[in-house]
């Protein structure tokens, strides 16, 4: 790391800080149960996909989530299914906190014709309109003026439904980012932009990357209003993305978002330590206190709102719903060869 | 309503009032659709008529543009981006090529991006390398993108309310050498674009001369000139590039049995080979009694200076241009006699 690189960030990318409970005391318990049930929702499913990995059954390239859990959870909490998500190569984790079915992401997962996108896409290609989850793609950046457009067809609807575009940090160094903010900003476009900041781009740290490590200047430089948070506090994100979406239903314009946060498995595939010439060990031990998971369930508990033995029971029942998933998609069917050439264009549908 | 006589621009003019008139859910989206500078008079005062929201001049943005045109045509919404020259859409091939035209098959056909990109080509006058290019075979070269380029006024104007109404993305590309072209035409029919596809313009019985856009109108020229020298010219058209029907083609080279193909781009893997390895797959080496060729630009940059221009483009557009395809036919036809 070089030494002229600003830490705008400050504590929030220090792996020691934010470690305690989270603050629960405006929450509602109904909703911290509903978050804290999705974020294990997700935690299994990843740990369950990088096993698949593992075992060689799931081929194609997976990102997994695990660590990022609250931004998603948090950022659906504020929307609804009218709303457009579009996500990334990482974003397993905002298909399933929109309502996205566990069964068509596992399916999706395998290549199977039961997933999500009728086993045409894999991990990085999901597809869920019907919850409001409206596309993921791995090329970095790209889906961010897809949502702008999703906020000019909102926009021009006047039903006061909103957009959001999930993007890491390397996306910031994508110039189509930059253009989508200034037409954001010029057009008072519903879009959220929510920058999962978790300091990496693939293998190269933030801090090699660019001169400063917090994203959100650049929406200071196109006029967007921001907020820098702890991605990693569930309640925190939910506050601050339904307080943005809100006011963007009401015609306010663009609001950008950055959660900081860290990655628990490489860029890609199910290991740890799976990036070349990657020395994270130390900070990832750190960081694995900042458990958006934990850190809810400990609050939850400390505030009299969860039972331990009512955790165990709803740890299981998400074990058990996600086992029978992969169990699913393991006897799902692959897609017809027909499905090769047939949904190149319209006008044609699966038999 | 009976046939009168329209321009090319006067014919995508009349494609966006009726677009704009009847489809409340279509849009226009580009640079310059403000100014009379950027799209001729092709888009003339559209703003003023339908509101400045409905045709949306737009940033210097030509990625996030495109991108939000693709974008809310997800959402019910039929947005035309225009590129008023085709070379600054190199800068939204992203959104082009690996997102609209790949949305519907990795989703496995659950979505369309009914998005129409509308791409100007602009050259001669010395405007050089970056303001000249024609790059349909580029784009043609991708599966799940329609490309169309429509040579008369007639397609100028019904190819851009199809590409519109089609739910899958198209590339409709107009070149500004055809603006002043004048046809007969009637009123606007709504056709089904993946119905269309070359058709014969002229029939001739002596060689086949296939173009597209712009290179249509000098096959055009030359057969006229080609008639003075007892020779019959049958032309194809081939309206849309992408995908390529080659078998009208193929139809009208086993009548003639000679063919030249046309083309305004570059040669290397450019749409005039294509258009000889589709017919010369179809047809037996019988069928020739000449060996198929194709007459294209050079492979190099459109240059400046007035002089080498003529040269690039093969004589001065609309006086001498036809020429070189005209010597094309002449050694074609002695070779096989």
């Amino acid at each position: 790391m070089t030494a002229s690189v600003s830490n705008a960030l400050g504590t929030l990318s220090d792996a020691s800080s934010y470690t305690g409970p989270l603050d629960i005391a405006d929450s509602s318990p109904a909703l911290l149960h509903s978050q804290l049930r999705m974020m294990l929702l997700i935690r299994y499913c990843e740990e369950a996909i990088g096993t698949l990995v593992e075992q060689r059954l799931a081929l194609c390239p997976c990102h997994l989530g695990i660590g990022q859990e609250a931004i998603a959870v948090g950022v659906a909490a504020a929307l609804t299914s009218d709303d457009r998500v579009f996500g990334t190569h990482r974003s397993h984790t905002q298909f399933l906190a929109m309502g996205g079915s566990v069964r068509e992401l596992m399916a999706e997962v395998l290549g199977k014709a039961d997933g999500c996108s009728k086993g045409m896409g894999g991990s990085m290609h999901l597809y869920d309109p019907a919850h409001g989850f409206h596309g993921s793609v791995p090329i970095v950046g790209a889906t961010v003026p897809l949502a702008v457009g999703a906020a000019l067809a909102a926009q021009k609807d006047k039903r006061g439904a909103c957009a959001a575009a999930f993007f890491g940090d390397g996306a910031a160094e994508e110039g189509v980012v930059h253009e989508c903010l200034n037409l954001c900003a010029v057009y008072k476009l519903p879009l959220l932009f929510v920058c999962e900041n978790n300091l990496f781009s693939s293998h190269l740290h933030i801090d090699l990357r660019q001169p400063s490590n917090s994203i959100a200047r650049y929406a200071d430089a196109h006029c967007v209003p921001n907020a820098v948070i702890d991605g990693n506090d569930v309640v925190n994100v939910n506050r601050v993305a339904s307080e943005a979406v809100a006011a963007m239903r009401q015609g306010s314009g663009p609001f950008f978002l950055e959660a900081v946060t860290y990655r628990w498995r490489g860029h890609v595939g199910h290991r740890e330590d799976t990036d070349v010439g990657v020395q994270r060990k130390d900070d990832l031990v750190k960081w694995k206190d900042r458990d958006p998971v934990g850190r809810l369930a400990a609050a939850m508990k400390s505030g009299g709102w969860l039972a331990d033995e009512d955790y165990e029971t709803m740890k299981s029942g998400v074990r058990t719903e996600v086992s029978d998933a992969v169990e699913y998609a393991m006897q799902a069917p692959y897609p017809a060869a027909e499905q090769l050439l047939g949904p190149v264009y319209s006008g044609w549908s699966a038999a | 309503m009976s046939a009168n006589t329209t321009t090319y621009s006067a014919g995508i003019l009349e494609a966006f009032h009726y677009l704009l008139s009847n489809y409340p859910e279509v849009f226009a989206f580009g640079q310059g659709l403000w100014s009379p500078w950027y799209v001729g008079d092709t888009m003339k005062d559209l703003d003023v008529v339908y509101g400045k929201d409905r045709v949306m001049d737009s940033p210097v943005s030509e990625l996030a543009c495109t991108g939000a045109a693709v974008g809310a045509s997800l959402f019910g919404y039929r947005p035309i981006v225009i590129h008023p020259r085709m070379d600054f859409m190199i800068l939204a091939t992203d959104q082009i090529v690996n997102q609209a035209a790949k949305w519907s098959h990795m989703f496995g056909g659950q979505v369309h991006p009914g998005v129409t990109i509308r791409a100007i080509v602009n050259r001669g006058g010395e405007q050089g390398a970056q303001h000249s290019q024609a790059l349909h075979a580029w784009y043609a070269h991708i599966p799940g993108l329609r490309v169309v380029m429509p040579a008369t006024a007639a397609d100028a104007r019904d190819l851009l309310v199809a590409s519109v109404l089609c739910d899958d993305p198209v590339l409709y590309i107009d070149d500004r050498w055809l603006y002043s072209q004048q046809d007969e035409i009637g009123p606007v029919r709504e056709l089904d674009l993946s119905q269309e596809g070359p058709q014969v313009l002229r029939q001739g019985s002596d060689v086949t001369l296939v173009g597209s856009s712009y290179s249509t109108l000098r096959c055009s020229r030359a057969a006229e000139e080609l008639e003075s020298h007892g020779i019959s010219a049958e032309i194809v058209d081939l309206r849309v590039v992408n995908p390529l029907k080659h078998e009208q083609v193929a139809e009208s080279v086993r009548k003639t049995g000679r063919l030249l193909a046309v083309d305004g781009g570059w040669q290397t893997c450019g749409l005039a080979g294509e258009v000889l390895a589709g017919c010369v797959e179809r047809l037996s080496p019988k069928s020739f009694k000449s060996r198929p060729t194709r007459l294209t630009l050079p492979d190099a940059p459109a240059p400046t200076s007035k002089y080498l221009e003529i040269d690039y483009y093969g004589g001065v557009p609309g006086e001498t241009d036809h020429l070189p395809v005209v010597e094309a036919v002449r050694r074609l036809v002695a070779a096989g006699d």
